[in-house]
């Protein structure tokens, strides 16, 4: 409950935060065009075309994002990559990771609580890869924006890249915990 | 309306319907959830939109290619990694700003670098992770995320 009720604070707080940024970049824009009226009619055209482009998606994206987070909830999470194992483990991971939604830095509790439980390295760092860049929601926004060929070569790019990652990790970890472990005797 | 915003809206919906059928209750908090979340955003896609219409029309698109275009070579790469890393916007946002890089003259290689580091790495948050995730495992991670996201973008941009 405490949490939660500091959840909400650090919410609202950041709310303001982003409400005055929006008045001090309206405030420059406007100062800027006064001083450049050649350029209204760019900077006009090319914001109204991207709000366009975002409005007629963004509803959906958080419809997606907020079904996502009620049914896929993070105790579940958790409970399925804890006990993975193997190359089994890795791609769960990423799978796993492209399923919830909200920031990086709310993985980084979950991934802490999958470490303490003894969950694969490489799984979690994939996990924590996949929530950063290739979330289901996210990947629709990339799709509307930057198309289906850059969108799929990046999708799958990242994948395996992120797969190699999580294994190097993994046994850098190990080797360094291993070396440490013999200077000490 | 083009097709994939179609598209995505449908895909949406019908993850709703399914949703609706399944369980009302928890489609209920999941609509509530995502109506908060659209205000949330709402301010921050504003911001982007206003940085991305002055970026367009005051910044040359000659400027933007000589520093991250086809012939900037590794220096433009490395430094659009570094904007990746000490920027903290929302991931959602990262889109619509690539794109309009791309627009106005970045190569695909700068663009993919800097969807990945601004979204895998980032400064704000590293100590929290730092302190969630143990020193060694967290400069780890950020490390050779900015190491695979400069791969990334050179065999994308080499593919595209």
């Amino acid at each position: 409950m405490k949490g939660y009720v500091k959840e909400k604070e650090t919410q609202r707080k950041g709310m303001k935060r982003d409400a005055i940024i929006l008045g001090i970049t309206l405030t420059i824009t406007i100062a800027l065009l006064s001083i450049f009226p050649d350029k209204q009619e760019a900077v006009i055209t090319t914001s109204w075309k991207f709000f366009i482009e975002m409005i007629l998606i963004l509803p959906a994206v958080m419809v997606l994002m907020g079904l996502f987070s009620v049914f896929v909830p993070k105790e579940m999470v958790v409970k399925y990559l804890g006990k993975a194992a193997g190359m089994k483990a890795v791609f769960l991971g990423i799978l796993m990771g492209s399923l919830p939604t909200g920031p990086l830095y709310v993985a980084f509790p979950m991934a802490s609580a999958l470490l303490k439980k003894g969950a694969k390295i490489s799984c979690i760092i994939a996990f924590l890869s996949a929530w950063a860049c290739i979330k289901i929601p996210q990947e629709m926004i990339e799709l509307r924006f930057l198309g289906p060929r850059f969108m799929v070569a990046r999708l799958l790019l990242t994948i395996i890249f992120v797969v190699i990652m999580g294994i190097s990790i993994e046994r850098l970890i190990e080797w360094s915990s291993k070396k440490q472990a013999n200077h000490g005797r | 309306m083009n097709t994939t915003a179609i598209f995505i809206n449908v895909f949406a919906f019908g993850c709703l319907i399914f949703a609706l059928i399944s369980d009302r209750t928890k489609t209920k908090q999941a609509l509530s959830v995502a109506l908060k979340s659209f205000f949330r955003i709402l301010p921050t896609v504003f911001i982007i939109i206003i940085f991305i219409g002055l970026l367009l029309g005051f910044v040359p698109q000659s400027q933007i290619s000589k520093i991250i275009g086809e012939q900037a070579g590794f220096v433009g790469v490395f430094i659009i990694a570094l904007l990746g890393v000490f920027m903290h916007i929302p991931s959602l946002i990262s889109f619509p700003l690539a794109a309009s890089l791309l627009k106005s003259g970045a190569s695909v290689t700068s663009v993919a670098v800097f969807i990945t580091t601004l979204t895998m790495i980032s400064v704000v948050t590293l100590p929290l992770e730092i302190k969630e995730l143990g020193r060694k495992m967290a400069l780890l991670r950020n490390g050779i995320s900015f190491v695979i996201a400069i791969i990334i973008g050179i065999i994308m941009g080499a593919i595209l």
